[in-house]
């Protein structure tokens, strides 16, 4: 097993590597000077130049994207265009934001979908699953802005129930900030459930129609026996890593809802910078986004091989 | 096979007389198209499609006010007679911007998701057959771009590119690729070990034919289950797209676009301005995936 | 009183209450597509106590429906619609929830197909055969206990340590043991057995058969034993039940069954197989005619009546009923007595070439050799495999699993590149090692039909387009020229041009693997290799695919190399036998030598497994232990860790012998010379 997980580690590594080069080249390559974007189009030619000079266009591409890259791993995430300011704690706080965001949808949907998806595939054929079916399906993709602003109206509007903004006042109880959060979380638990419950659903009927399922039913064990003991263990197994590559969405989630509900998150940050042309920016909400998701499915495949007793434990006598 | 509900008296697994009761092959499109017309699910869905494609296309002719008159004197009016959905900042008839505004999302959806298929089914043909180096290298691109969220791709290639029906279509179809190209390539995987296709390398076909003429009819099924899914997250892609102002530019009536541009207001109590295009957009996805469920429910069986 | 006592008719099964199981006038029905479906069919039978009865059919004969109905495990969509089922006197179908999981846990048990997939691949082993006592009732501790007790009484060695193993690291024979283990751990009245050993190598399934045999009689369970094979029944059931579509044709004591059959099926059935050393010299194989009725098809008269050769018109307009024959013996059929001397459906006489000269080689494999690397070890499937084709003759090659057969066959085609070293020789010419570089001459001569035909014939594509495909890139032939030979293809298969428009699912198994036959012959093959190609067949289908495979042969003078697992087979149709055990030949000879000996101690072990239909038991040899894995071989003879002729002086573990030409055509790779081994084997060979 220990090959295996170093495989996966080196296997990410190089992925992680090739992004920041997808990254660094539409960053620094594709808008063309930013001398000029800096200054502004009625700065001086001359002074556009100077300033080209000294963020080190002339240089080679290769060189550049060597100090990019190790100032990054250092900490030093370069200097936003937009603010002037170092990139840094823009960054670190929009991240710890959005954690707090992801982090309550997370607790709300993945206990959620596990469980509509194992009582689908109990019920499955019949009503109760078409509907948790489709209305997954449905869920998960309707736009995070669309179910929000729905929410928005009838929670936040007419009813005056829940906060209409995602961000709480400073210093605020943790109660107060979980509330204001509530709302915001939920369109991003509707485009997770789908995926993840029909993954747990799948799974669960698989195993519902296995040989192993059959012997254990034969034994003379009860049906929910069955199903706690052997069913759910080798059908859960399967949902974990898709749950884990529902970071993805998650994180394009947080961009739609963190601007709808004016949160000051890692995608609102990184929408913003787009919107500006602040490639520094850009380019370190960007390759942060993609350590996430690298991290998180790593840690998926981790938790599987440890799981699953095939990988474990390698082959037969 | 009906997934059977495990209870002490119910068993699951069909023994060798069901399958053989069972055993069919390979449906024609007429039976397909039959048990389709009979699914309630595919036929409420294909209704309300029918009704957005029949607004995208006529839409102009037959909404009550044009989309693009602003009237300044009535602007926020809420809903009466005239204007069945009300009015919105400047003025203009929402029920006919909603109308019309059909026609950007249900051209360019359907357009990047064909594009989509075709790539990503090539992309998946070609990981799939031949396997090693080739599979690992393309894997790798493929994982990379598959490692930041289809949005943020989206969203960076057309702020650099300029928003327009063409590049949208373009670029959602290339990000829609690598993920469809997964599904083909696991298809295509075990294909590929089946003995027909070692039947074929021992009469000297080559490649070329092996893939198109050999594997691609056997994974047709899943790639269309797949394209009628995908269509859904197209839908979600180019209306969040043009939500976050990247979509065709104003004043062209655009659900997404009219959210953005009114959803300020919505806390000074006009909420039909944002309402009733988020109302379309649900009805549009939720039909898009009744069909998606009666094509995979019929061509499972 | 020397008559014997009128035939009752519409008797009734004798039951006495201790009866283990009492099947009475049971129908299955299965509701498919609105429709339903009568699986089973008025199927009456008893198994006493103690005793052991066999069910026997093909597929769609509704054994295995009859097991999961006593089980009352069938599917949503299935009942028994008709009928009553008892075990131990109890009504199982009037049961509640309560009862049955009761009736599972104690009184009837069941060991089905697959030992891998049985088994919770998540859950140690151990605490699965653990449940089992668990449910009865113990505490924890001692069901563990117990459970390692029994994991020793199915002679699993070191059962401590398997109890802690996954499912995954157990071989099949070992998983098989463990579910045996399971299903006896109840001490049931009632023991299931479905298909046990079918998915099992060939020493395997005769050690857990007999392990089977020796607990049952240790415990006094009943055994009802389902299978499709007519030895392995003869061999452990007192009594048999031949199904045929979901109706029991004929019942009564095995030996008696076997010997006089009374029922056109099952003289039919008994026919198809190749019996007591029969070889293709002796002529052909009897077939039944015509088609198994699909399952649940409206059916007038006898069910059979569509391919007797005794059918008249009474046969088919009224269902004959169950007749007593006195002795425990039943049938279903207006002409029983006239069953034994049922007409042939195919002549018996079969003009075989004489082979004149010496032997032309038309392939030969020299020094072949292919390791695979997987995960860091390296696996060597084949080891230095020298060997030579002659023209129009079945070159057998056996062996059990990691013997290297499939993958030999997969070289010489080359579908794997064997390693560096090896060569490959068509006609005296080498050939290309990987497939794709070999011409259209060289890939027309050496053809392949596979076993399974679902995966070989692509199942989107015509009959037409799949023969024509072959006939255009190895015959070389388009236009008229092509759509004669396809139809000229499709006869001599004994199909017709009407089939030409049909795809594989509309075809049945037994017409798949003709379609896979003609286009094999597409381009005029000289090398055929037949990879297990009736494996996958019931066995009246099976036998009019060899009639035809040896037909084909001598019309068109082609050389087989025919694969299989199943040695009557393979002695039926072959002219020289090549045997293999972990990726090295051990023998090759005439088919005679090889299965009467003197032969290789491996060979003598193989032959010895196999279960015969004639009741006269050949001496057993046992082996010891598990086949090895091919990724570490044992030292010296790969097989003296399990050789039952061992030589003293430890010979055989340090030194791997050669293969060398012991007599005239006949090769052998034991360090124990043939004459010794002639003396050795003498009593043992008069039994075959």
């Amino acid at each position: 097993m220990a090959a295996y997980l170093l495989k996966r580690v080196g296997l990410s590594i190089v992925t992680l590597f090739l992004l920041s080069i997808v990254v660094f080249y539409a960053g620094q390559v594709l808008p063309g000077d930013p001398g000029r974007f800096i200054l502004g189009p009625l700065a001086a030619h001359s002074a556009v130049l100077t300033l080209d000079r000294q963020l080190g266009v002339e240089r080679p591409l290769v060189d550049q994207y060597w100090t990019w890259i190790s100032g990054f791993v250092h900490g030093n995430m370069g200097t936003s265009y937009e603010y002037q300011a170092p990139v840094e704690p823009y960054i670190t706080s929009a991240a710890v934001q959005s954690l707090k965001l992801a982090s309550v949808a997370f607790v709300i949907v993945v206990p959620l979908s596990i469980l509509g998806g194992v009582v689908a595939a109990l019920k499955a054929g019949g009503p109760i699953d078409r509907i948790i079916s489709i209305g997954g399906l449905s869920g998960s993709t309707l736009p995070e802005f669309v179910s929000g602003i729905i929410l928005l109206e009838i929670f936040a509007v007419a009813f005056h129930v829940l906060p209409a903004t995602a961000t709480s006042p400073m210093g605020s109880s943790v109660v107060t900030q979980l509330d204001h959060l509530i709302l915001p979380a939920i369109p991003l638990v509707l485009v997770l459930f789908g995926y993840v419950s029909r993954m747990a659903r799948a799974g669960t009927i698989e195993a519902l129609a296995s040989d192993y399922a059959r012997t254990a039913a034969l034994k003379g064990l009860r049906r929910s026996v069955v199903i706690r003991r052997h069913v759910l263990r080798n059908a859960l197994l399967p949902t974990i890593t898709v749950i884990a590559t529902q970071m993805g969405y998650l994180i394009g989630g947080l961009v739609v809802v963190e601007t709808l509900f004016n949160y000051q998150g890692i995608g609102s940050l990184v929408l913003g910078a787009v919107n500006s042309k602040d490639f520094p920016m850009l380019e370190a909400g960007v390759l942060l986004i993609g350590v996430v998701y690298m991290l998180a499915t790593l840690l998926a495949d981790i938790s599987y091989s440890l799981l699953n007793p095939r990988i474990r434990l390698g082959g037969g006598e | 096979m009906i997934p059977g509900r495990l209870s002490d008296t119910v068993g699951v697994i069909p023994p060798t007389e069901m399958r053989v009761l069972e055993a069919a092959g390979p449906k024609s499109p007429r039976t397909v198209s039959q048990q389709l017309l009979r699914s309630p699910t595919f036929l409420i869905g294909a209704a309300i499609v029918v009704f957005w494609i029949v607004c995208a296309v006529f839409g102009n002719s037959f909404a009550p006010h044009n989309p693009l008159a602003q009237q300044l004197l009535a602007t926020n009016a809420t809903l009466s007679g005239a204007h069945l959905f009300g009015t919105d900042q400047l003025g203009r008839d929402v029920l006919s911007r909603v109308i019309v505004g059909a026609h950007n999302i249900l051209v360019i959806a359907p357009m990047a998701t064909l594009l989509g298929t075709a790539l990503g089914t090539a992309l998946g043909l070609v990981m799939g057959y031949f396997g090693g180096t080739v599979d690992a290298v393309v894997g790798r691109l493929v994982e990379t771009v598959l490692a930041l969220p289809v949005i943020i791709v989206a969203v960076l290639f057309v702020r650099a590119l300029g928003p327009s029906i063409p590049t949208l279509v373009v670029v959602i179809g290339f990000v829609f690729a690598p993920l469809i190209a997964r599904t083909v390539r696991a298809a295509v995987l075990v294909e590929r070990d089946l003995d027909y296709v070692a039947a074929a390398h021992l009469r000297g076909d080559k490649a070329p034919h092996i893939m198109f003429v050999e594997i691609l009819p056997n994974v047709l099924p899943p790639i269309l289950v797949e394209f009628t899914v995908r269509i859904g997250y197209a839908i979600f892609t180019v209306a969040t797209l043009s939500f976050l102002g990247l979509g065709p530019p104003p004043p062209t009536p655009d659900w997404g676009a009219d959210i953005a541009a009114n959803y300020s207001v919505i806390s000074a109590g006009y909420w039909w301005e944002t309402l009733f295009p988020a109302l379309a957009i649900a009805s549009l996805v939720v039909a898009v995936n009744l069909i998606a469920d009666g094509v995979e429910s019929v061509l499972a069986q | 009183m020397t008559a014997p006592a009128a035939p009752i008719e519409h008797a009734q099964p004798v039951t006495s209450p201790g009866d283990a199981l009492v099947v009475d006038h049971v129908d299955v029905t299965y509701r498919v597509r609105g429709h339903d479906r009568l699986a089973v069919r008025d199927v009456s039978f008893r198994v006493g106590r103690g005793e052991s009865f066999g069910l026997v059919g093909e597929s769609g004969s509704g054994k295995s429906t009859l097991a999961l109905g006593i089980e009352r495990y069938l599917p949503r969509n299935g009942r028994v619609s008709a009928g009553s089922i008892s075990v131990n006197g109890c009504d199982v179908l009037a049961m509640g929830p309560e009862a049955l999981r009761e009736l599972r846990a104690k009184t009837v048990s069941m060991v089905y197909q697959e030992p891998g997939t049985a088994l919770n691949p998540s859950i140690r082993v151990g605490r699965q055969v653990a449940e089992v006592f668990e449910v009865a009732g113990l505490h924890s501790s001692e069901a563990f206990e117990r459970a390692e007790a029994m994991l020793a009484k199915v002679q699993i060695s070191d059962p401590g340590r398997v109890m802690r193993r996954y499912p995954h690291q157990l071989s099949g024979g070992m998983a098989q043991r463990v579910v045996v283990a399971m299903a006896l751990a109840s001490d049931p009245s009632l023991l299931i057995l479905d298909e046990p050993t079918t998915a099992l190598d060939a020493t395997v399934e005769a050690e857990v058969l007999d392990l089977v045999a020796g607990l049952r009689s240790e415990l006094d369970s009943s055994v009802l034993f389902i299978s499709h094979n007519l030895a392995v029944i003869a061999k452990m059931c007192e009594r048999v039940g031949v199904l045929y579509a979901g109706e029991l044709v004929e019942e009564g004591p095995a030996r008696h069954v076997f010997d006089h059959p009374r029922h056109p099926y099952t003289v039919g059935l008994l026919r198809c197989i190749p019996r007591g050393g029969l070889r293709k010299d002796h002529g052909r194989l009897d077939t039944i005619p015509g088609f198994l009725p699909s399952p649940g098809a409206q059916r007038v008269g006898c069910i059979f009546a569509s391919r007797c050769a005794l059918a008249d018109d009474r046969c088919r307009s009224e269902a004959p009923p169950m007749t007593d024959l006195g002795d425990g013996r039943r049938v279903s059929c207006f002409h029983h007595d006239e069953a034994a001397g049922l007409p042939r459906s195919t002549p018996v006489d079969l003009a075989l070439p004489q082979r004149s000269g010496p032997p032309e080689s038309v392939v030969r494999l020299g020094s072949v050799s292919k390791t695979f690397t997987t995960r860091g070890e390296r696996v060597q499937a084949l080891v230095d495999v020298d060997l030579e084709l002659h023209r129009g003759e079945t070159l057998g090659l056996v062996g059990e699993s990691g013997s290297g057969k499939t993958t030999l066959a997969r070289a010489l085609l080359g579908l794997i590149v064997p390693d560096p070293g090896s060569s490959i020789e068509l006609n005296g010419e080498p050939v290309a090692a990987d497939v794709r570089g070999r011409n259209r001459e060289e890939l027309k001569t050496l053809q392949i039909v596979f076993q399974n035909p679902d995966s070989a014939l692509n199942r989107r594509h015509s009959v037409r387009r799949l023969i024509g495909r072959a006939v255009t890139k190895l015959a070389g032939l388009s236009g008229e020229a092509r759509r004669l030979r396809v139809i000229e293809l499709v006869e001599s298969v004994r199909m017709e041009e009407r089939h030409l428009v049909l795809r594989p699912s509309q075809l049945s198994g037994g017409l798949k693997q003709r379609v896979a036959i003609a286009r094999a012959f597409g381009g005029e093959p000289r090398v055929v290799v037949c990879d297990e190609p009736t494996s996958a067949l019931d066995v009246s289908v099976q036998a009019a695919i060899l009639n035809l495979l040896v037909d084909l042969q001598v019309a068109e003078q082609v050389t087989y190399l025919f694969i299989s697992h199943d040695l009557r087979v393979v002695g039926y149709l072959s002219d020289r036998i090549a045997v293999m055990y972990l990726g090295r030949l051990m023998e090759v000879g005439s088919a005679e030598i090889v299965f009467t000996g003197p032969h290789h101690p491996y060979t003598e072990a193989l032959v010895s497994s196999v279960p015969t239909i004639d009741g006269v038991p050949p001496t057993r040899i046992r082996l010891s232990g598990e086949i090895p894995s091919t990724a570490s071989p044992p030292p010296g003879c790969v097989f003296h860790t399990r050789c039952p002729r061992v030589l003293d002086g430890g010979i055989c573990e340090r030194a791997e012998p050669p293969l060398v030409e012991v007599e005239p055509g006949h090769l052998m790779r034991c360090h124990i010379g043939v004459e010794e081994l002639r003396r050795l084997q003498a009593p043992a060979a008069d039994n075959h």
